[in-house]
């Protein structure tokens, strides 16, 4: 392994750790806190895909949408931060930055909710859903994190 | 296999930081709701819900509608009948604007027991959309040419008025002297003289009496009573609330319709005792800008703003009402203000105390009334240990002198910027509201209320209660000592107005205190202006 490579692999170890960080604590925040629920950021989804959204935020649907989020967010940020499985939770990460990001999609003419500085198409979502492109191509878990067990699991298998 | 020290650091190294994030988010989250927990048991407050209304049962009662204009139609789709002109603009209006609820909302309304019998209005037009709409085969409705002729058919059980003010009391009175169950528009009278008369006639009769102050039944309000009760923002000495409009809808400049001759209105009939003048359109549907048929701000929207807080705080009659203003905005021939303040004095008037007895006492309610300028300005009750935003939404912030919260303060459990409570029956439901001047009326409350998330017509709930004390009895939420106060509070801020000078109650003898000189209901009527800094309007 040459030294730059070396230091990609450093880098998007630290990518994937710093995701992770952010999905988890999201997830946790939501997950101890029963008034937490996702119905105002739905029920004011804007642009192409506004009534897909706002069908979500339905009462017979909210719970479900809520849940999912939640359990979602607390899985990417496992799977990410200790290096295991990263690569169904960048996908799973990419799934729900997607959603984020056309729910409420920094369109010219659409009405911006909630959102700190100003973004033209590209926002902080659409960043890090490609950050997340990268942990999923360049796994980074057998360098650090359980998947460096599961590499040696797998060696030893092979031997045996 | 062995596992070097450097591989168990590499393979476990997340754990430590997985373990950090979620303690930290977990901590976060739960110390924020148990301080919350703290606040919220301290104040003890208990969000209001809807009191539960008998049904209506037994025949239908037969009502009949005396004005059929812009009131009269919204009054009769809290009934139940829409026209089938509304029905077609809603459906417009929501192939338009998907959001708009109005259709779907009315729809849905439950069905009162109540038979449409009679309608009358002076305006043939108008008359005839009610019957063309609601007539039917199985229910015939009849067009009765004057109120009296409707009150003595013997076809009418009760009746709702939605006429210009200076037809609402000698209606009601004469309705309630032959028992006939009457609803209201505010403000319940046009004279002193005629509130006294109302009073003693509603005492007199079997019938039932209810004043359409709507937002009665609004949640917020019931459950900021429970708030005010609990001594929760101290004692309150300063009370604001607003009027912002800036629309010609909001400035009483209707539409005149292209049909309205002196062949279809019944012109004498619509000027009763007020002064005679030759067929005028713009006085017929424009009534409320001038003295002799409406009261402008100080009837008109002001007594809304009074009796919200009036339901609040059961305040009463002020001891003394000082009032200014002019026509600032709308120079077109009106002479009722379009600006107005008001100052009520309560001096005698205490919400509870947190400091030594006796030091508070006292407080102002003060309106400030625009029709020129749209800025939502919201009503505000102030306390010596915190403030509450007040409308379909209750906000509560501490405030930063508070006695009651000083520990929380100074431990930062409480920040006089951040709300300590907040009241949102409405959390789950976005809306659309077509117009400002709805939007106007939503946000104070006036329009609508929310149970269990689903938005209610305030209206309905409040012609649903009179419905159902007519057939089980008990008392209405806006009856005659609630209009008596309305009334008598919107007149002493008109005189002020008129007379320039401050007209004070006498709580002894019930009366406004006479002035030497002055006939006060000759004042309150006369379409000239009385002192002399006017411009000359009419």
């Amino acid at each position: 392994m040459n030294q730059n490579q070396n230091k990609v692999t450093v880098v998007v170890t630290l990518l994937r750790v710093l995701i992770g960080w952010h999905f988890l604590y999201e997830g946790i925040l939501k997950m101890y806190n029963p008034d937490w629920t996702s119905y105002g950021y739905l029920a004011s989804a804007q642009g192409p895909l506004k009534s897909v959204f706002t069908a979500l935020a339905n009462d017979s649907s909210i719970a479900w949408v809520d849940t999912l989020n939640m359990a979602a967010l607390v899985i990417v940020g496992i799977t990410l931060i200790l290096g295991v499985f990263e690569r169904i939770g960048a996908i799973v990460g990419v799934g729900l930055l997607a959603m984020y990001y056309l729910s409420h999609p920094p369109f010219p003419g659409l009405t911006q909710l909630n959102v700190e500085g100003n973004y033209w198409f590209v926002n902080k979502n659409l960043i890090e859903l490609v950050a997340l492109l990268v942990v999923y191509y360049i796994p980074t878990g057998q360098r650090f994190g359980l998947g460096a067990f599961r590499k040696q699991k797998l060696a030893k298998t092979d031997v045996s | 296999m062995k596992w070097t020290r450097r591989d168990l650091l590499k393979g476990l190294g997340g754990l430590p930081i997985l373990g950090a994030v979620w303690w930290a988010g977990a901590a976060s989250t739960v110390g924020k709701r148990k301080e919350r927990t703290a606040i919220l048991e301290q104040l003890n407050i208990t969000p209001s819900l809807p009191t539960a209304v008998p049904g209506i049962s037994g025949d239908p009662i037969r009502i009949g509608i005396i004005g059929f204009g812009i009131r009269g139609e919204q009054l009769c789709r809290s009934l139940g009948f829409a026209t089938k002109e509304w029905i077609a603009d809603m459906e417009l209006e929501v192939q338009e604007n998907p959001n708009n609820k109005g259709l779907e909302d009315f729809l849905k309304q439950e069905k009162l027991n109540v038979q449409l019998a009679g309608v009358c209005d002076i305006f043939d037009v108008r008359a005839e959309k009610a019957l063309n709409s609601f007539s039917t085969s199985e229910n015939k409705i009849k067009r009765y040419a004057t109120y009296k002729e409707m009150i003595h058919s013997g076809d009418i059980d009760a009746i709702i008025i939605a006429t210009p003010d200076h037809w609402h009391a000698p209606m009601a009175i004469e309705a309630l002297n032959n028992n006939i169950h009457v609803y209201i528009e505010k403000p319940m009278t046009h004279t002193i003289a005629e509130t006294y008369h109302l009073r003693d006639a509603a005492h007199k009769s079997k019938a039932v009496l209810a004043v359409g102050h709507q937002h009665r039944q609004t949640l917020s309000f019931r459950t900021a009573k429970d708030i005010v009760d609990k001594g929760t923002l101290g004692h309150v000495s300063l009370i604001q609330t607003n009027t912002n409009r800036n629309s010609d809808n909001g400035a009483w400049n209707y539409e005149i319709h292209e049909k309205a001759n002196e062949q279809t209105i019944d012109w004498a009939q619509f000027l009763g005792t007020a002064p005679e003048i030759p067929f005028n359109k713009n006085h017929f549907f424009r009534w409320r800008k001038w003295w002799a048929y409406g009261s402008g701000l100080s009837g008109d929207l002001l007594t809304h703003d009074y009796d919200r807080l009036n339901c609040v705080l059961n305040m009463g009659i002020p001891e003394s009402v000082m009032a200014s203003g002019g026509v600032y905005t709308h120079n077109d021939g009106r002479n009722v203000p379009d600006v107005l303040q008001v100052n009520m004095e309560f001096p005698n008037f205490n919400t509870g105390s947190s400091q030594q007895p006796g030091k508070e006492r006292g407080m102002t309610f003060c309106y400030s009334a625009t029709l020129g300028n749209g800025f939502s300005r919201p009503t505000i009750l102030m306390g010596h240990d915190a403030t509450m935003e007040l409308g379909n939404r209750l906000t509560i912030w501490p405030d930063g002198g508070s006695t009651r919260y000083m520990e929380m303060l100074e431990s930062e459990k409480m920040n006089p910027r951040v709300p300590i409570y907040q009241y949102d029956p409405a959390s789950n439901s976005p809306d659309a509201v077509s117009s400002a001047t709805s939007q106007y009326f939503a946000d104070k409350g006036l329009m609508w209320t929310y149970i269990d998330g689903k938005r209610v017509d305030a209206t309905f709930l409040h012609m649903r209660e009179w419905l159902s004390v007519i057939a089980n009895g008990g008392t209405v939420s806006c009856g005659i000592k609630e209009g008596f106060e309305e009334a008598i509070a919107a007149h002493m801020a008109g005189l002020s107005w008129k007379l320039g000078r401050r007209i004070e109650w006498d709580p002894e003898l019930q009366i406004i205190k006479p002035i030497e000189g002055i006939d006060l209901d000759e004042v309150l009527l006369s379409n000239e202006m009385v002192t002399a800094d006017f411009i000359m309007v009419s």
